[in-house]
């Protein structure tokens, strides 16, 4: 046996055996460093004659590459071993809970309102808005109810001291009628408007609340009539609770704002103690629920908001928004819509990624 | 309005059902809001006989009875009556049936040992009366067996609701026209009660007020034997939720039930001098009919005597000169008030009753000598007595309306085409006159018919609303434009940013109580007439609604409460759109991993605050963080950002512990307000971004840390060192803050970190020292001094 083997022999013993990084880099300095035993012998290869050179190069060589190749062997095990111990060590109790994002919600009446909006956005209809605390004038007068009407006192109004500057005093609306007045005046015809707001009346039980919501539709053009406004209901209706057997019944009424003017039932069935939209109201099991006022709007009206009636006709209506709101989510108490109930709010409210579209569908389901 | 299908079947032959009644009356615009058939309530009553009675033999009070029930065995009853006897006809209630005063069941049972197969009934126990003294006697012809809802000739009762606009239809005889016009029967005639009176009338009628009461009819019967009314009008004036008085009260409530035509009797005897309809004097005084005592004044008209006032007119009569059991000579009334003045009389003395009801919405003007005959003509066969003349005082209004029509309209308003015939004889139904060029006469009593469209309507609700077929709105050529203002987008976003960022939307109410109002420097709109003092000022703040709302779920237990709310504050100039957001409590609860809970502070309702502000456009970098306004925020942890010196248009803080303690909270709260109306709106109009491309060389940063005067805000040398060199600097931001050893007294160490973006070329070391001496010199006017 050779030197050469002999060293090879005992180095790759001790390199296999090298317990930890700091051993094997102490043997790499032993063998390969610039005082090393195998570099010392590839030193000797330059005081060599050239035969002599020749015959022992191949075996000082395959020494060197030998011992290099099985430090770096070995070295790649002790590194892989280390990282395993270290991976056992680091285990984490992933059922251990992750820090809370706080989860936001959108209000109903603010998606209900959002979601009616992206509907008559759809039937060419713009949102207008009017102030709450209102003119008499707006109110009341330029709506076909002057000072005496009867129809005022069935609106349980709240007034404040102010005087209005059109007559009377000021007051807090009490329907989102005003703003069909108001846009009439700013805008002329045609003319097409939703309407949605905040109102107040003084009532308070566990249907009504002295302030709801409402949404008024107003459609002034020179050929409207009353199946344009049935068409329009039955279509809103239907886009907003996604539902096609909606099936409304008119009746005649009367609001002084309108003429004619027809109050709008729509058929429901009792489901699990829950009204459910749907049918019609004459259906067994069914009946029908009163849901909204409308009407054509009266030729005073129109008269009063600077428009000639003779040339201009058209449509209103009115329909309380939280009661959509509760009809179609399953709300059964008005109250607590304004109390802030923060455990009320997180299981009504909607995600801030439930944005109403028509091509997803207006309504989040649950 | 209530009213019984027998009393509705007076006035209208037809053989129509009550589901088609219902039905009809619902098509044309009554709205049926209830039917009650008695006969439901009185199932398993029925007529029986006592046939013996014996005393039971362990009750001293009870008796035991046969009871005959036209049936089978006669059976055998327990009954504690007085008057239970042998040979009563009364109403037997047998196992099943529920007694309608207290819902009990009755069943077969043993009272004292004594076996009981039934109930023998008191008009209380049925609902019939108050009558508790004794079980019902009936006839003694009274058909043994028969059910007795059926022999008490029981009518289910329509309960309706009747617009304000049609007052003539506040009476049987109305609804029963309509309901004939609509193709459900034939409307019978009426009486005809022509009754000229055989002697003068002895009291002078006269209207000295023709403007409140343009026409007072009278006139008097003498002799009249007052007493109960006869059992059918006392039935239907039960229908119909009257309470039977006495045979001349119950009369005029007949009238006014059966044809909407208020009417007034008064005691002869109690009245002296000429009955006169004037005006109130200021402070004039009445004692009327529901024992209460009104205070009058002069816009207000009265029927008086010498003596005083008699009656509040068309509103309520007066005690003084009621009539009474004895009453025998009486002066009828029938009188024409104007509507207005009946309205504004009876909102200023809150009284509401029928009367004014139908005055205030107008009766018929041609039926004061129909009403006035038919009146007498009733009293006389009920009660007797001799009618003077009529004496006639002032006139109703005479002039019939007369409406150019054409029957296209229908179509036109309608969207329902009409027969020209069907149009013309609905018209007639309803005593409208049509000539033959569609010139349509109103009769008087339809107040409401003012033009063209009211008689559209006639003919569309007659004619059927369901007829109506839906006709698809015109749409818009080409795609649906954007319907949403600047504001209203505004608004939208915001509130699903903020729901994203974790808070939840509230709703509250836009008035508060006054004590909520002065933690936040008082409100301009008070409301006359609040329904209650915590709901009585119009906000001028968001705030106290959502405190409240905080301080309502700590009480329940929340320990973290995130909400916001975007609504309008009321101010003297107008409603501002206004978000605001609170939070209160617990930031991060207790937990494994990091411990303790942590509230709160003020740095988090800043950072809200700003990502809202950035999210509608606002320009965030040129804010200026300044001082607080008011005092409902801790003064020394809070802020506003502003546009300039006086255009605040956020605020964000800690609350004031003042303000919590008011609100009853007891954690720290912050919270921050945006106007969103204040935010200068977007300049750019277009889709395009400004170009960019991103710069080829790498960013560097470079960190200073800097002595500063402890009172410098760390934004002053930010903003410094930023506008150092603006054409490198691209940002920097403030990495530690240090006061305490090491550092002088009154001073702080502020450290920077300054990105810096190369442009065409790389930087040199010369250039960085450049950039730095311009750094350090900008810290240096601030007193900035370079830490060595």
């Amino acid at each position: 046996m050779s030197d050469t083997d002999t060293i090879q022999t005992d180095a790759l013993a001790r390199i296999a055996a090298a317990a930890d990084p700091a051993a094997l880099e102490a043997l790499r300095v032993e063998f390969l460093g610039k005082q090393g035993t195998i570099t010392a012998l590839l030193k000797t290869l330059g005081q060599m004659g050239p035969e002599e050179r020749l015959e022992k190069a191949p075996a000082i060589q395959a020494l060197r590459e030998g011992v290099a190749g099985a430090l770096a062997d070995r070295k790649a095990a002790l590194d892989a071993a280390a990282l395993e111990a270290r991976l056992a060590s680091e285990t984490l109790d992933l059922t251990l809970p992750a820090p809370d994002s706080p989860r936001g919600t959108v209000h109903p009446v603010s998606q209900v309102m959002d979601e009616l909006a992206e509907i008559f956005a759809d039937l060419g209809f713009a949102v207008a808005t009017g102030p709450e605390i209102e003119d008499d004038w707006y109110n009341f007068t330029a709506l076909n109810m002057p000072e005496s009407h009867p129809a005022r006192a069935m609106h349980d109004t709240f007034y404040f001291p102010d005087a209005a500057p059109k007559g009377g005093k000021m007051l807090l609306r009490t329907h989102t009628s005003p703003v069909q007045i108001r846009s009439m005046m700013a805008h002329g015809a045609p003319l097409r408007i939703i309407a949605p707001g905040r109102v107040y009346r003084s009532d308070s039980d566990a249907t009504h609340t002295p302030m709801f919501h409402q949404i008024e539709g107003l459609v002034i053009d020179r050929d409207i009539h009353l199946g344009h406004l049935k068409w329009t209901l039955e279509t809103f209706l239907k886009a907003f609770f996604e539902k096609e057997d909606i099936v409304l019944r008119l009746r005649p009424s009367y609001f002084p704002f309108t003429e004619p003017s027809v109050e709008v039932d729509v058929g429901f069935a009792i489901e699990n103690g829950k009204r459910v939209l749907g049918g019609s109201g004459d259906a067994p099991g069914h009946g029908w629920m009163e849901l909204l006022g409308s009407g054509m709007v009266n030729r005073k009206v129109i008269e009063m908001s600077g428009l000639d009636p003779d040339e201009w006709q058209g449509f209103a209506f009115g329909v309380g928004v939280d009661r959509l709101a509760m009809l179609k989510y399953g709300m059964d108490d008005l109250r607590a819509f304004f109390d802030g109930d923060v455990r009320w709010l997180a299981h009504y409210g909607f995600s801030a990624f439930d944005q109403p579209t028509l091509s997803a569908g207006v309504g989040a389901r649950a | 309005m209530k009213f019984s299908l027998e009393w509705l079947k007076y006035f209208l032959d037809t053989d129509a059902s009550v589901a088609e009644i219902s039905a009809t009356l619902n098509a044309i615009g009554i709205e049926v809001e209830g039917i009650e058939d008695p006969a439901d309530k009185l199932a398993g009553f029925r007529v029986a006989r006592v046939l013996t009675a014996r005393p039971h033999p362990d009750a001293d009070k009870l008796q035991v009875l046969t009871v005959d029930t036209g049936e089978g065995d006669p059976l055998q009853v327990v009954c504690g009556a007085p008057n239970a006897r042998a040979g009563l006809v009364g109403v037997l209630g047998t196992a099943g049936a529920v007694v309608p005063a207290n819902g009990m069941v009755l069943k077969q049972s043993a009272i004292r040992g004594q076996e009981s197969n039934g109930m023998m009934c008191s008009t209380r126990e049925l609902e019939l009366g108050d009558d508790h003294d004794g079980i019902i006697e009936l006839p003694e012809d009274a058909p043994v067996g028969t059910p007795f809802a059926q022999y008490q000739g029981a009518s289910p009762v329509f309960d309706v609701a009747i617009t304000p606009n049609r007052p003539d239809c506040m009476g049987v005889y109305g609804i029963a026209r309509d309901l004939a016009a609509a193709g459900l029967g034939t409307l019978k005639p009426l009486r005809d009660d022509k009754i000229e009176g055989t002697f003068p009338c002895p009291v002078e009628i006269r209207t000295d007020d023709p403007d409140g009461c343009p026409a007072f009819y009278g006139r008097v019967i003498r002799g009249v034997k007052n007493g109960p009314s006869p059992e059918w009008m006392q039935a239907r004036l039960k229908a119909a939720g009257q309470r039977p008085i006495s045979a001349l009260v119950d009369i005029t409530n007949y009238m006014m039930l059966a044809f909407g035509r208020p009417a007034h009797v008064y005691d002869l005897a109690k009245l002296t001098g000429p009955v006169v309809a004037r005006r109130a004097q200021d402070g004039e005084q009445v004692l009327a009919l529901n024992e209460k005592t009104y205070t009058l004044d002069r816009t207000m008209t009265v029927i008086a005597d010498e003596a005083g006032v008699h009656d509040i007119a068309g509103i309520m009569g007066g005690e003084h000169s009621s009539v009474q059991p004895e009453t025998t000579d009486v002066l009828l009334e029938i009188a024409y008030f104007n509507p207005e003045t009946i309205g504004v009389t009876g909102r200023k003395l809150g009284l509401a009753t029928d009367a004014r009801t139908r005055f205030e919405r107008g009766v018929d003007p041609a039926w004061l000598d129909g009403g006035l005959d038919g009146l007498t003509s009733l009293i006389q066969r009920l009660c007797g007595g001799e009618a003077s003349h009529v004496m006639r005082a002032g006139s109703p209004p005479s002039v019939a309306k007369v409406v150019q029509y054409h029957p296209e309209l229908t179509q036109k308003l309608g969207g329902v085409a009409v027969d020209e015939a069907e149009q013309r004889r609905i018209l007639a139904a309803l005593d409208f006159t049509v000539s033959d060029d569609w010139q349509v006469t109103v009769p008087l009593r339809r107040h409401d018919v003012e033009g063209a469209p009211d008689i559209v309507e006639e003919v569309v609700r007659i004619h059927g609303i369901d007829k109506v077929a839906s006709v698809p709105l015109p749409r818009g050529e080409g795609v649906a434009r954007p319907t949403a203002t600047p504001q209203q987008q505004i608004e939208r976003r915001l509130r699903r940013a903020a729901a994203a960022m974790g808070l939840n939307e509230a709703v509250t109410w836009s008035f508060i109580s006054e004590r909520e109002a002065a933690a936040v420097g008082g409100g301009r709109w008070v409301l006359d007439n609040p329904i209650s003092e915590d709901l009585k000022v119009m906000r001028p703040s968001l705030l106290p609604g959502l405190l409240s709302a905080v301080q309502r779920n700590m009480d329940r237990g929340a320990t973290s409460v995130r909400l916001f709310e975007i609504g309008r504050r009321y101010l003297e100039d107008g409603e501002h759109p206004t978000l605001v957001g609170v939070l209160a409590g617990e930031r991060v609860a207790r937990g494994w991993s990091q411990g303790k809970a942590a509230p709160f502070d003020a740095f988090d309702a800043k950072s809200l605050c700003q990502a809202l502000l950035a999210e509608a456009g606002a320009p965030v970098d040129k804010l200026m963080v300044m001082e607080p306004i008011g005092d409902v925020y801790h003064p020394g942890q809070a802020a506003t950002l502003r546009l300039g010196p006086k255009n605040a248009i956020a605020s964000f803080g800690a609350i004031h512990p003042a303000t919590l303690k008011a609100f009853g909270i007891d954690v720290p709260v912050v919270a921050f307000g945006i106007h969103l109306d204040a935010i200068p709106a977007r300049k750019s109009a277009g889709f395009a971004r400004p170009h960019f491309a991103p710069p080829p060389l790498q960013a560097v940063t470079r960190d200073f840390a800097f002595l500063v005067p402890a009172d410098l805000p760390a934004g002053d040398l930010l903003r410094a060192v930023k506008g150092a060199d603006k054409a490198n600097i691209v940002d920097a931001r403030i990495f530690d803050l240090f006061e305490g050893q090491g550092v002088p007294e009154g001073q702080k160490s502020l450290a920077v970190e300054v990105t810096l973006q190369p442009g065409e070329t790389s930087y040199k070391e010369a250039d960085l020292k450049a950039i730095a001496d311009r750094v350090v010199a900008a810290a240096g006017k601030l007193g900035g001094e370079l830490r060595g």
